[in-house]
């Protein structure tokens, strides 16, 4: 469904997208890596748990929720991508740990 | 444009104005709310949500059993919003806990709590004092660093947006006005007769409520009621969204329905300023981390300050002036507390044409005895 911009860079860098290896545009956000992966939706929501993605792309609304490298709701529209980044859909609230 | 007639005008849609105008309009009269627009300060839309009891009233055992009455009628008053607006207030009485992080500090508390019970007298005030490993059993996140809490069942939250939506809601399907951008700056006074012109719209009714937070003060000089109100600023901290971990709101720190936890209670005197300073949030999440050692690990989302709506003395101000009957004032610093009190009961007094003598203690007669002491000396 998501295609990067024509003039967007050739470099690529490999990330882990709920599992599956990809190749995303270097300086692309974990969040445009999920949707380039083809996630459909990438979070369920905390409180009615349908299904989400992110919206404003730019750090407002909290819809790009994330696990990153085992690190929950993170803004996936704020992080860009490194190599071997492992990227997962944010399932509801996260539980809290000490 | 023709005058328009209505039982009363209120003016301020916050949650102390909006609670009036509501509770006339569920009795059958026709209120209209004027309210000024965004850029007035809106303690109801940036306050902590806290349905609070058990830190009310120290000295003024009517202050305790006003919260009390509020705290009790609240959960019929979430249920008649609901009922007629769909809203969900997220009001909870789950009972709440003050936390105390050294002996001295849970001593004091107990003291206090001694002394809201001593005064309290046949109405009675039923509360525990509870050391570590019993409020461990309540709230099993506390950290090491807690000594003891006071609890008492009295307490609960709510959500202060979403009420405010609701009672604006049930406002007009009862038939009541709402006014934005109304911003009220004469009032034509007379006996039980009140006249305010808006842009070119004339309002004109037999009651009025000043229900304009810190509005009040300027408005009540033009009927000739002296309302000494202040801001004092808080700041409030906001995290993501986490699974349920406190049962109960403390305090300082609740988890609202959503998951979100909120930090807050500061208390400063910061005139008309109400941004935020990175000291105070310090202080604040240094004591809730201490409080709640998984915060460390919680991400903080949002920051913000809001001024509250402070009496000299702490207390709620009801009164209706004395040149022009009819006038009323109704306000507080715990808005979202009194809310089921003020649409329930004041809005009852308010077309009675008096306040009866149980809040007495409330009148702004208590500041012209302020006054009279300080210029003795
Ligand atoms: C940080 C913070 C935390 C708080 N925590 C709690 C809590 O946990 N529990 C609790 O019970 N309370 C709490 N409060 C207090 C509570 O928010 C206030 O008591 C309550 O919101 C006051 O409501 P209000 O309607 O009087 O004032 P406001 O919300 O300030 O509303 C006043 C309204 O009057 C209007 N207005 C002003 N002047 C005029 C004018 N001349 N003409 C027309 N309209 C005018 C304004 O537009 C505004 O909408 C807190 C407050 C703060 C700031
Ligand atoms: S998509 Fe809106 S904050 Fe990330």
């Amino acid at each position: 469904m998501f295609k990067p911009l024509p003039h967007s860079t050739d470099a690529s860098v490999p990330v882990v997208v709920n599992g599956a290896a990809v190749s995303v545009p270097a300086g692309s956000t974990a969040a445009a890596a999920m949707l380039l992966g083809g996630a459909g939706h990438t979070r369920s929501s905390a409180l009615s748990g349908e299904p989400r993605a992110p919206y404003c792309m730019m750090g407002a609304c909290f819809e790009c929720l994330m696990e990153i490298d085992g690190e929950a709701n993170q803004q996936g529209c704020m992080v860009i991508v490194r190599e071997g980044m492992r990227i997962d859909r944010q399932m509801g609230k996260r539980e809290v740990r000490e | 444009m023709a005058n328009v007639d209505y039982d009363a005008i209120i003016i301020g849609g916050g949650l102390v104005g909006t609670a009036v105008a509501y509770g006339l309009a569920r009795r059958g009269k026709k209120p209209v709310v004027l309210d000024e627009g965004d850029i007035a300060y809106r303690a109801s839309r940036g306050n902590f949500g806290l349905v609070w009891v058990q830190s009310k009233g120290f000295g003024v055992p009517e202050y305790q059993r006003w919260t009390r009455r509020s705290s009790a009628d609240w959960a019929a008053f979430s249920a008649e919003l609901q009922k007629e607006t769909g809203i969900y207030s997220g009001h909870e009485r789950s009972g709440g806990v003050t936390i105390c992080l050294s002996d001295d500090e849970l001593e004091r508390r107990a003291t206090r709590m001694a002394q809201l019970q001593r005064e309290a007298g046949d109405f009675g005030f039923e509360y525990e004092m509870l050391d570590h490993a019993a409020l461990k059993k309540l709230i099993t996140a506390i950290g090491p660093d807690v000594v003891g809490a006071s609890h008492t069942k009295y307490d609960g939250h709510a959500n202060p947006l979403y009420t405010l939506r609701a009672l604006h809601a049930a406002l007009l399907k009862h038939g009541g006005t709402y006014v934005p951008h109304a911003r009220v700056e004469a009032i034509q006074a007379a006996r039980n007769h009140f006249t305010i012109t808006v842009g070119d719209v004339t309002y004109e009714a037999p009651r009025l409520v000043l229900g304009a937070g810190l509005g009040n003060n300027a408005l009540g000089k033009l009927v000739g009621l002296n309302v000494p109100v202040q801001p004092s600023r808080g700041q409030i901290i906001v995290t993501e969204r986490v699974a349920p971990v406190l049962p109960m709101p403390t305090l300082m720190i609740r988890q609202t329905v959503e998951g979100t936890l909120m930090i807050g209670e500061s208390r400063e005197e910061a005139g008309f300023d109400d941004t935020t300073s990175p000291e105070i949030l310090h202080t604040l999440a240094e004591r809730a981390a201490k409080t709640f050692p998984f915060l460390r690990h919680t991400c903080i989302v949002r920051t913000w300050a809001a001024l509250r709506v402070m009496a000299p003395d702490g207390l709620p101000i009801y009164e209706q002036s004395a040149q022009y009957p009819g006038a009323f004032v109704c306000t507080c610093h715990s808005g979202v507390t009194l809310a089921a009190a003020h649409a329930l009961h004041y809005a009852g007094y308010v077309i009675d044409g008096a306040i009866p003598p149980e809040l007495a203690r409330f009148s702004t007669k208590r500041f012209d005895h302020v006054q009279a002491v300080t210029s003795q000396h």
